[in-house]
């Protein structure tokens, strides 16, 4: 069963194509990597899918719910963890929660047990009145995970989730995601760090708008008759 | 010779204690690197180097001149690229560029050569606004941006995070050759494959600097025996190890699982495929390999903060 379905997607900024006519599919609880380089058309796309742009032309099913006529159900159903900023600096970690929770229409006593659950397993219980400006970037980002699932989301699109945090809370961010979709979450996620590549069950590359290829990340290498996904990353990027 | 000399820094905010008695020295030509986890500390001393901040005691030279009296006369010789974005959104590309170079009274035309590695990948877009840049691409013209009044030195702190692969070679090569000017760069990095690039480094923990040696100094420093374990079930196989009692520490490490023995490791071994058997977990390949200072950053971490896994 597929829960992101993409056809012909494709938008242009004026005369400039910034993703080019890009169809695939997603399965349910599947953890999918969406790499490319820098300017290749990730967040654009992302950001189609999640109903935030409009798209020039093409059509999507998220979560089961046509992008163009039912984008309001789709944003009940996804979570979204923006490229940099996802969380109020100025707030702390709960009130943080509290909000995202909120705007979400998670019931009251069923909120503050989530959070508690979040933060109990972030270890983050005893910091949770400090404000988020003054915690470390990593704690940030698994904080800003779990607070894209306070809604019990079916998806969770993730750009560049772990871009800038340090190689040991990266690996905790890894065992979030793995755990999220061992509950069946889709994870859509993109990054820069190619050891985090095979942790995908499949991964595709963008370059220049185009959606390059597609597969497992053993298979690909397999097919491009390379031995790492670095090789194949700069395979597909032209200079 | 040294350019910048760092002595018993210390710098707090209100109780919390950002650096304690940091010391050491960039020598001309250098690239030395910082490493360190989220909050170590790494942003505040590059704001103290780059004279926005000001250190609680302990003293600074930068190129001869003192921190506390010459600031305005440190900040012409510096190219600085903060860890968060200092670009004019509503300027284009090539505006940003030119902005920088007049801040500096430097002509944009003297040192393009000098970055024309990266910014040849950003001329396509010159008219385009800078707050319509892709996050690396941002990323990019900052850094053009710190460089194109080619300064003596170069604060760099996180250049590169955001930057695809491709693009982060090509901006290492890019120092190497800066340096060959003579310039001399501090920078930090959440990428530590690129360390491995740098003269020196300096690892940051909890405030204080805990290592600074060469990379290859580092990797034969490595205490344990790393082993690297290739399984399908690299994820499952994390969760069973949240139960295994042993002194070793583990890991994945792209589709690898890391582990490093510290005690009678022929035996420690043993024990640890009888309970890959056990739990039936299998796998392609089990042996010995050499750390990388990926490996070496991770130990060095868990040793200081005195916990295994
Ligand atoms: N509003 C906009 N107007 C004009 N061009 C835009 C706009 N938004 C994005 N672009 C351009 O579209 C291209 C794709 O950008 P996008 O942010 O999707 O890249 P990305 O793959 O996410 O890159 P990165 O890895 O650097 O984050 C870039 O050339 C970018 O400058
Ligand atoms: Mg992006």
């Amino acid at each position: 069963m597929y829960t992101i379905e993409v056809q012909n997607l494709t938008k242009r900024f004026g005369s400039f194509t910034a993703v080019n006519n890009i169809s695939f599919q997603v399965k349910k609880g599947e953890i999918f990597g969406f790499l490319g380089a820098n300017g290749a058309g990730k967040t654009t796309a992302m950001k189609m899918m999640c109903g935030l742009l409009l798209p020039t032309s093409g059509s999507a099913r998220i979560a089961g719910y046509d992008l163009k006529s039912e984008s309001k159900q789709i944003k009940k159903e996804i979570g979204y963890m923006s490229q940099r900023f996802s969380l109020y600096d100025d707030l702390t970690i709960k009130e943080n929660m509290m909000l995202f929770g909120t705007i979400y229409k998670v019931p009251k006593q069923e909120l503050n047990e989530r959070i508690e659950g979040h933060l109990t397993e972030l270890n983050l219980m005893n910091h949770k009145d400090q404000l988020v400006s003054s915690i470390p970037l990593g704690w940030k980002q698994k904080l800003a995970f779990s607070t894209a699932l306070l809604h019990r989301p079916k998806i969770v699109f993730l750009d560049e989730p772990t871009s800038g945090v340090d190689p040991i809370v990266r690996r905790e961010f890894w065992s979030l995601i793995y755990k999220a979709a061992a509950q069946g979450v889709t994870i859509f996620i993109t990054t820069h760090y190619m050891d985090e590549a095979s942790y995908c069950e499949r991964i595709s590359i963008m370059a220049e708008g185009d959606l390059k290829l597609i597969g497992t990340p053993t298979d690909l290498k397999i097919r491009m008759g390379v031995n790492t996904i670095e090789e194949l990353f700069t395979h597909f990027v032209n200079r | 010779m040294s350019v910048i000399q760092v002595q018993n820094l210390n710098k707090s905010y209100n109780n919390l204690q950002a650096l304690t008695e940091i010391s050491f020295e960039l020598y001309k030509g250098e690239i030395f690197g910082i490493i360190g986890p989220d909050g170590a500390g790494k942003s505040t001393l590059f704001n103290i180097l780059a004279t926005l901040l000001a250190p609680n005691s302990g003293y600074v030279s930068i190129l001869g001149m003192d921190l506390n009296k010459d600031y305005k006369k440190i900040r012409k010789e510096i190219g600085y690229l903060p860890g968060t974005f200092s670009l004019y959104p509503d300027l284009t590309v090539l505006e940003n560029l030119k902005f920088f170079a007049a801040m500096y009274q430097s002509g944009i035309k003297e040192n393009l050569a000098m970055i024309m590695p990266i910014w040849r990948q950003l001329i396509p877009f010159k008219n385009r606004l800078a707050g319509k840049l892709s996050g690396g691409m941002k990323q990019k013209l900052a850094l053009c941006c710190a460089l194109v009044h080619k300064p003596h030195i170069l604060l760099l702190d996180e250049p590169t995070t955001g930057v695809d692969p491709v693009s982060r070679r090509e901006f290492w090569e890019l120092l190497a050759q800066i340096k060959s000017y003579g310039i001399s760069v501090l920078v930090s990095t959440p990428y530590m494959d690129e360390v491995t690039r740098c003269d020196r480094i300096a690892l940051l923990e909890k405030g204080r600097f805990i290592v600074i040696d060469t990379p290859s100094q580092i990797i034969k420093d490595y205490e344990g025996k790393l082993y690297a374990l290739k399984t399908d079930e690299l994820f499952h196989l994390l969760e069973l190890l949240d139960q295994y009692g042993e002194n070793c520490s583990f890991y994945p490490y792209g589709e690898y699982l890391h582990i490093s023995f510290y005690q009678d490791v022929g035996q420690a071994v043993d024990r640890f495929k009888n309970f890959l058997n056990q739990n039936q977990i299998s796998y392609n390949s089990f042996q010995e390999i050499t750390p990388i200072l990926e490996d070496c950053f991770i130990e060095l971490i868990k040793k200081s903060r005195d916990v295994y896994h």
